[in-house]
């Protein structure tokens, strides 16, 4: 951990006030330190740096990033193994019978977690393939959505377009100004500047998917409008085409997206680039490089594996939003032609489920719901672990 | 009473690899006892497993008995807890429990291992072992302050206190003044020559003036080789040692010719 | 925080060419002006809910009386019955998944071995990704489609419980860790056992970073809105049963807003009139859900520094 100032007696705070050594201005050797009781009062504290402030270290943990490795036993911040780890009690022998309760306790709450997660898999499984093995259409390849009396016909091909060109436009928007503020808060703005521009990006996160929704629909979306029609002259190509839909669209959502995933990239960012190795930093300096040169050879090459895995995580946020999705974008009608373009409307696996919740009657068709379903839960689940992967790569080499 | 500790054919694993090979030693009861060496050899190694602490580490075991009055606290049905609650510990850096005021971190121990106290009965023993750490006179008046609030060598007699607290047999001293300033570090010295009457204590150092200083016996610890596992090379009375050692090795250290 | 700001030395600045700095200009202003740009929709978004939703909460009674016989042509009426539901579902989420998660963390710390440590580790992982509709459609798959059972309350807790975990599991996991070892070694070598150390050494060290961790977690799922729509109906009427029928929730209730925030028009006495009670109540249920929210957070921060001070 690379440190701001040089540090002195007082870092810690253990030093009773008002000690210290007094130098007279005409003498050349310093006082002796005060003495209490055959000690001095002036020394140093005990090794071990800064006192641990829990709560913020509570606020860092609890972003939503999940674990950089797999636990075999369990170390300590600094790589250190946790003293006693992995047994029941301490040592050889049978363990005394508060530990065998505890330990059994302990075990059995993480068994539960592996259960439950099984169980989700197997309920989900369960029900969606009676509907996929009846469906009429394919599954994988098309576009269809009937799913009323029995008579299916659904595909997810559709949902996955939207949901991914919703989430494209998402992270072209919130990547590169992720970026920017995790570089401003780490390397460009003074320590003091840095937390309270932290705090609200942070609040960005705090606030709640829905009401993102009913901002985006009510507010932001007419004033998008005449940021739409600008872009439609990039046109001629299909990306931009003007569908004569003016509010709900794609590029709609994928604005409200993009703020509500700004926040999870900033502080992934941000927590990889404060630790890059100070050396590395001072060697750019000694070579009189500019602040933005050396943040090009120490701080990004540092950080790449880590934003990336940040931006990764953004993007399985993304795919997963719900609320703010089915409120922002419109449904489209029964029958729609396909569209390219950002500015079209359409669903998302999300939007679709939840547009129908309230039809949720028999099982076949809430399997079709089901399948739409599992398929975004490997989806995430597949970003996720390709986001921890680059992680534990980078780690390793 | 303090007790008589004998460590046999003592080999020390950390999972399959030979930290320590073949230890055997006899510390006799209210005497103080240094083991020194250079970094790495294994005397703090073999410290811990005179408390069964060195198991703790996940994958660590030992091979050999440790006798306490001829008891052998490595034997099938001994539990680890109840001898660690036998031997008191004192750790390199000052680790008092931050939660707990200076009060509570004394009592910790009692009230911690179980069973019942009165008030009357622990406000006995906390100001008895603060006594007994040379500590009563400078805390007495803020024992309901955070621990963490004294200052380092404050902090070391606090464990001190804390770990006679629950009248152990021995006392096991861990570089106690590493992290310590000279002055602080000369308290402590003093400390262990009154605690020596009570207990059997052993200290592992890397500063040899201190083990001259402090004990009575010194066991040198040594590397074999790079790589090899640590040894005990050899055991005697300290003037002895530092005067005229039997072993070159032992010479050799000594006289700062490595280490 | 340890960020690696330091100024660069006084450098030959004669010798840095004009065109190296100005990319380095450039890259300050862009750098900025990103922060900047990030600000404006957060400002926005607060103004513009306080701003259409603070007389709706002045108004007499927003917090005493529910939406019972409110049609979107009436004014009037509360959020009591939402903010009722909310509180009991998340109150019985955060009872079944504050001791769950902490023992799982504790598990993977200090007694997690082998292939099950790294396994749960794994699913906590999965967890931690899983879309909020997913684990919605689980409970829903499970209780209503499988075992029979109705929509209610109670089911939303579930989903809730699978996306409060994995937040506090790993809060817990990374408190556990910055416990130093040391704490845990005098504990051990004064002869307590290893249960009592982590339940009356280890967890009450770490005990203010989880506490941070659960509040955010809380401040997590009050705003979540999938559970609701799938596992339980909104009911304007103020329904204090968790398990028994239809319930308010602030975020439902903001759903059923905005429904009729488009109906605008009616005839009163004959004659047409503009009205906007539907979107006042939505958006001052959206500021009470942002209220709430926000509280919990500033709970958090003010739990770091007192516990600053107290350090």
């Amino acid at each position: 951990m690379s440190e701001r100032e040089t540090a002195s007696p007082q870092a810690s705070g253990d030093e009773p006030a008002g000690a210290h050594t007094g130098r007279r201005p005409d003498e050349g050797e310093p006082l002796p330190p005060p003495m209490v009781g055959g000690e001095s009062i002036v020394e140093q504290p005990p090794e071990g740096g800064e006192p641990i402030n829990w709560a913020e270290q509570g606020m860092r943990a609890s972003l939503p990033i999940g674990s950089a490795e797999p636990s075999g036993i369990a170390t300590l911040r600094d790589q250190a193994p946790v003293v006693g780890a992995g047994s029941v009690g301490l040592g050889r022998g049978k363990a005394r019978r508060g530990d065998r309760i505890f330990a059994t306790l302990t075990t059995t709450s993480g068994l539960f977690i592996v259960l439950l997660i099984l169980l989700v898999a197997v309920f989900l499984v369960v029900q969606a393939i009676p509907a996929i093995r009846d469906d009429k259409s394919n599954f994988l390849f098309s576009r269809d959505w009937t799913v009323e009396g029995g008579n299916l016909h659904f595909g997810i091909l559709g949902l996955l377009w939207t949901t991914v060109l919703i989430s494209f436009v998402a992270m072209i928007i919130a990547v590169p100004l992720a970026l920017g503020i995790s570089l401003f808060i780490t390397q460009y703005a003074p320590r003091r500047l840095a937390r309270p521009v932290a705090y609200i990006i942070d609040l960005l996160a705090a606030i709640p998917s829905i009401i993102y929704g009913i901002w985006g629909i009510v507010v932001l979306a007419p004033f998008l409008e005449p940021v739409q029609r600008f872009l439609y002259h990039i046109g001629g190509f299909a990306l931009f085409k003007n569908e004569g839909i003016s509010r709900g669209t794609v590029f709609n959502a994928g604005v409200v997206i993009a703020i509500m995933v700004l926040p999870i990239v900033t502080a992934v960012a941000r927590d990889v680039f404060e630790r890059t190795p100070t050396a590395n930093i001072e060697a750019a300096w000694a070579l009189g490089a500019t602040r933005w040169e050396m943040i090009k050879m120490a701080v990004i090459p540092h950080g790449r594996p880590g934003f990336v895995s940040g931006a990764m995580l953004g993007l399985g946020r993304a795919l997963g939003e719900t609320i703010a999705i089915t409120l922002i974008l419109s449904k489209g009608f029964e029958g729609q032609p396909f569209s390219w373009s950002i500015f079209s409307n359409g669903e998302t696996f999300a939007s679709k489920i939840a547009n129908a919740a309230a039809e949720f009657n028999d099982p076949k068709q809430t399997g079709a719901y089901i399948a739409a379903g599992l398929f975004l839960f490997l989806l995430t689940f597949a970003v996720n672990a390709a986001a921890r992967a680059v992680v534990a790569r980078s780690q390793v080499s | 009473m303090a007790k008589r500790i004998d460590g046999k054919n003592l080999n020390i694993y950390y999972g399959k690899f030979l930290a320590v090979e073949d230890v055997s030693f006899t510390i006799a009861p209210r005497s103080v006892t240094a083991f020194i060496g250079p970094s790495g050899c294994g005397k703090s190694t073999v410290l811990r497993t005179i408390n069964r602490m060195h198991e703790v580490i996940p994958g660590a075991h030992v091979e050999g008995e440790v006798q306490l009055d001829g008891d052998n606290i490595y034997a099938e049905n001994v539990d680890p807890v109840d001898v660690r609650r036998t031997i008191g510990m004192v750790f390199q850096r000052p680790n008092p429990f931050p939660t707990m005021s200076i009060y509570d971190n004394v009592a910790a121990g009692m009230k911690l291992q179980g069973g019942r106290k009165n008030k009357g009965e622990l406000d006995g023993v906390v100001e008895q072992s603060l006594r007994g750490a040379n500590l009563w006179e400078e805390v007495k008046d803020r024992l309901n302050k955070a621990g963490s609030g004294l200052s380092g060598g404050q902090q070391q007699r606090l464990c001190i206190a804390r770990a006679i607290a629950v009248k152990p047999q021995v006392l096991l001293m861990d570089e106690p003044c590493s992290a310590l300033d000279p002055i602080s570090t000369l308290a402590i010295e003093d400390l262990i020559q009154t605690l020596k009457e009570t207990y059997t204590i052993v200290i592992v150092t890397h500063n040899m003036q201190q083990a001259a200083r402090v004990s009575e016996r010194t066991a040198f610890f040594n590397l074999s080789a790079t790589g090899r596992p640590g040894e005990l090379v050899e055991m005697d009375e300290t003037e002895k040692i530092f005067s005229n050692p039997t072993d070159k090795r032992t010479e050799d250290y000594i006289s700062g010719r490595f280490g | 925080m340890t960020a690696t700001v330091t100024a660069p030395p006084p450098t030959l600045a004669a010798t840095t060419s004009g065109r190296r700095k100005f990319k380095n200009n450039l890259a300050t202003v862009l750098v900025t002006s990103s922060f900047v740009v990030a600000v404006i929709p957060l400002v926005w978004l607060l103004y513009t809910v306080i701003s259409r939703g603070l007389h709706a909460i002045t108004r007499d009674g927003w917090f005493t009386r529910s939406q019972r016989d409110i049609t979107y042509k009436d004014p009037g009426g509360g959020a009591y019955h939402a903010i009722l539901g909310t509180f009991e579902q998340v109150l019985l989420c955060s009872i079944i998944s504050i001791p769950i998660a902490i023992l799982v963390g504790v598990y993977l710390v200090e007694y997690g071995r082998g292939w099950l440590a790294r396994t749960t580790t794994f699913m906590v992982d999965i967890l931690t990704g899983i879309p909020s509709i997913v684990a919605a459609l689980f409970i829903y798959a499970v209780f209503v489609t499988a075992f029979g059972g109705s929509r209610a309350g109670w089911l939303v807790s579930l989903a809730l419980v699978m996306l409060m975990i994995p937040v506090i599991v790993r809060t817990t996991e990374e408190m556990l860790k910055l416990v130093p070892n040391e704490l845990r070694e005098a504990s051990y070598a004064l002869g307590v056992p290893k249960w009592k150390t982590i339940l009356r050494i280890v967890l009450p060290t770490a005990f203010t970073g989880i506490l941070t961790g659960i509040v955010l977690g809380i401040a997590r799922v009050a705003g979540e809105t999938a559970p609701l729509l799938i596992l339980v109906g909104y009911s304007p009427n103020t329904n204090g049963n968790l398990f028994n029928g239809f319930q308010g929730s602030l975020p439902g209730m903001i759903n059923d807003q905005v429904a009729n925030i488009g109906n605008t028009r009616v005839l009163v006495n004959g004659r047409p009139v503009s009205i906007h009670y539907a979107a006042d109540r939505m958006w001052g249920a959206a500021l009470t859900l942002i209220i709430i929210v926000m509280a919990l957070n500033v709970i958090a921060r003010l739990i770091a520094r007192r516990n600053k001070v107290t350090n």
